[in-house]
């Protein structure tokens, strides 16, 4: 067991890719952290230089206090499960488990216990003496990760170990991952590009893009206090709403309506080289059928009629997905987070707003409907540089805080 | 209705396959029963033998020629063999895997040799080895066999590398082994197959290689088979030596077929199945 850190560690390619820059990340002890991001971030590529199957081009990886750059995989002691799982086809389940103990030259008695003893935990006695090409999808996936704890290494690297199983079937090893971790207590980097994953099993969630560490920080805080665009566009599904505001007159123009700012927010966009377009984000939990809203509340935020176009019923509550006319939020940010979603997933920049409703709204489709939403819950960006304006020492304050 | 068609395809089909398998085997079986026929019925045209005869086995067996030339066969190949299957396996794998400068120079030097014609090759190899006194030994035949078996065991060896996950590999490093470890444990075993396929084709071709083996030797200190039957002569100079010759073709398609058959059982395919999802 131990700690990683990475003090600035890059990669660079021969090619001339830079697939990681100047990453900064501290893994303590014991801990479980998740690194995810769009595909080609250069998550894969991080994870193989903390393994030693890639060479650190600039920076220093220190594990257990020591610094390890030029050390071979075998000499950092460190387990790795391959989202392919990468099982030796030509040897039985026990003996997969029982490699990395015979390379490391224990007696057979020792590694028969072991070997035993990792089975039962992942419940995979029954199956040592069969050949992976025998076993289904989710018992190789267990046969990987038992190939990774019978050695007890200092830590646990894990690339999308459960992408190739199915829904049903994820969920549950989800549950194997998390619970096995929590038993082990052994540091550990998971790579994963499902944010559901991302926020339900980590201790702490790191988010890449284009090889550089845009945020980390516990799954909630994430969540509640992005850092900028892209963190707010990627944590969340369905994802956060993007729309175009433009700033006038100490108000903002967007397609809800004229939205009132506070005096910190001002003083921002009203310096010389302030944008004066800026995107406003605001996630779907944040608006309620006005009908339902007290008054209370109701003057935190503020109201918009627009027509209904899709109501789904999810039984605890509703989606219901609105029309709304007016210019489209820009950002690269944003053009990049539809590409990875998938148009069809990444609704946020669209002319379409979603909403997640309570269950008792009458909402129907193709009516008028009267939606409120709260204003200390919208976040505002600066679509150069997507920084999130509404950012006070690290929280959220939405957009009428003085 | 649907097993009719099905037995009349069996039946189409099997009618097909045994045109093809006799079409290949008539001349190995016309030879087989010329070597069992005696002098005097030896031109009757006949394909059965009408009178049984082993002389011209017993005859080969007696003449010290082509004992000899056997022994200097299985040598020279199984060694040729050996050595271009492991050399080719390690260049193979370096191909198959790394990204070195000079890397597409090795692969097209070594088409470019697989390509160039061999009769171009032999007066001036048989000019150096005279030189360095390699003429009629084993090494002399051995290293121009190696030299253009290689070519074809690299190119057939880094196709089956290619087809094992590189995933196995790093998997085995961070379980511990070391790139020899790796490779020798974990690659190996799964390229089997790869190997034995090499072994087969080239153990062939330094089997049935006759201008190399005619030009290089002058002995039967180092006369492979192939030659040592162009050699051939009756027990007699007025004997016709073709029954002989027959008799010894026989045999020396025997160590081939034993060759063959013992390695085939190790090419089981799907030996990578199970190994990655995808
Ligand atoms: N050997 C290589 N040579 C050059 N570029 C590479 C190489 N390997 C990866 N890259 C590039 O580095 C970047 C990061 O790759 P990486 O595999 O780390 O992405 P990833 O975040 O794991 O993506 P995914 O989610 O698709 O697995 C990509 O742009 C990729 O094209
Ligand atoms: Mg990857």
């Amino acid at each position: 067991m131990a700690d990683i850190v990475l003090d600035k560690v890059s990669k660079k390619f021969p090619d001339g890719t830079v697939a990681v820059q100047d990453v900064d990340l501290e893994i303590a002890d014991g801990e479980f952290v998740i690194l995810v991001g769009p595909s080609g971030c250069g998550k894969s590529t991080t994870l193989n230089m903390i393994a030693g199957l890639e060479d650190i081009s600039s920076g220093e990886l220190r594990i257990a206090g020591q610094r390890v750059n030029d050390k071979a995989p075998r000499d950092r002691d460190i387990a790795m499960v391959f989202q392919s799982y990468a099982l030796y086809p030509n040897m039985t389940v026990r003996e997969n488990m029982a490699f990395p103990l015979r390379l490391a030259k224990l007696d057979r008695a020792t590694i028969d216990a072991k070997v035993d003893e990792a089975a039962k935990v992942l419940e995979l006695t029954p199956l040592l003496d069969r050949k992976p090409a025998n076993l289904s999808g989710g018992q190789r996936q267990r046969v990987a990760m038992g190939r990774a704890i019978v050695r007890q290494p200092k830590a646990f690297l894990m690339d999308e170990p459960l992408s190739n199983l199915d829904a049903k079937l994820r969920v549950q090893m989800r549950t194997v991952v998390s619970r096995l971790q929590k038993q082990l207590g052994t540091t550990t980097v998971y790579v994963t590009h499902d944010q559901t994953e991302a926020m339900t099993l980590g201790d702490r969630v790191v988010i890449m893009r284009g090889g550089a560490v845009q945020q980390v920080g516990p799954p909630q805080e994430l969540y509640d206090h992005p850092r900028n665009l892209f963190v707010a566009g990627f944590i969340g599904s369905p994802s956060m709403n993007f729309l175009h505001a433009a700033v006038s007159e100490g108000r903002l123009r967007t397609a809800l309506g004229d939205v009132a700012i506070g005096d910190r927010l001002r003083r921002q966009i009203e310096g010389a080289d302030a944008p004066r377009e800026l995107i406003l984000g605001i996630r779907p939990e944040h608006f309620e059928d006005a009908e339902l809203i007290d008054e209370e509340t109701r003057r935190r935020g503020m109201e918009f009629d627009a027509p209904v176009d899709i109501v789904e019923s999810m039984g605890s509550d509703k989606y219901v997905y609105f029309t709304v006319e007016g210019e489209r939020a820009t950002a690269a940010e944003l053009e990049e987070l539809a590409a990875d979603a998938g148009a069809a997933d990444f609704a946020g920049a669209g002319s379409s707003l979603v909403t997640r409703l309570s269950a008792e709204s009458a909402v129907r489709e193709g009516e008028n409907r009267r939606v409120w939403f709260n204003l200390d819950k919208i976040h505002l960006f600066d679509p150069s540089t997507g920084r999130n304006l509404t950012l006070h020492e690290g929280r959220a304050a939405g957009a009428l805080a003085d | 209705m649907a097993t009719e068609t099905t037995t009349r395809a069996k039946l189409r089909w099997g009618l097909l396959d045994v045109i093809v398998v006799v079409f290949a085997l008539i001349p190995v079986l016309w030879i087989a029963s010329l070597s069992f026929k005696t002098p005097a019925t030896l031109t009757d045209g006949k394909f059965w033998p009408r009178e049984w005869t082993l002389d011209n086995y017993r005859t080969i067996f007696d003449t010290d020629q082509f004992v000899r030339a056997l022994a200097n066969s299985i040598g020279i190949a199984l060694i040729a063999t050996l050595i271009a299957v492991v050399l080719g396996a390690m260049a193979a794998y370096a191909i198959s895997r790394l990204d070195f400068p000079g890397k597409k120079l090795l692969v097209g030097v070594s088409l470019l040799i697989a390509m160039f014609p061999q009769v171009s090759l032999v007066s001036p190899l048989f000019e150096i080895e005279r030189q360095l006194g390699l003429f009629d030994t084993w090494p002399g035949l051995i290293l121009p066999y190696i030299t253009f078996a290689l070519p074809l065991a690299i190119y057939t060896l880094s196709a089956f590398f290619k087809q094992i996950p590189w995933d196995l590999e790093k998997a085995a490093k961070m379980d511990g082994a070391t790139q020899g470890q790796a490779f020798r444990r974990v690659i190996a075993p799964l390229a089997a197959p790869g190997l034995f396929t090499t072994a087969i084709l080239v153990f062939i071709f330094c089997w049935n290689d006759f201008l190399f083996a005619i030009s290089l030797t002058s002995t039967e200190r180092s006369r492979t088979v192939p030659v040592a039957l162009s050699f051939f002569t009756g027990e007699s100079q007025f004997e016709d030596p073709i029954g002989a010759i027959c008799a010894a073709a026989v045999v020396i398609t025997i160590p081939i077929i034993l060759f063959v058959l013992f390695f085939q059982r190790r090419i089981v395919s799907g030996l990578t199945s199970g190994a990655v999802k995808g």
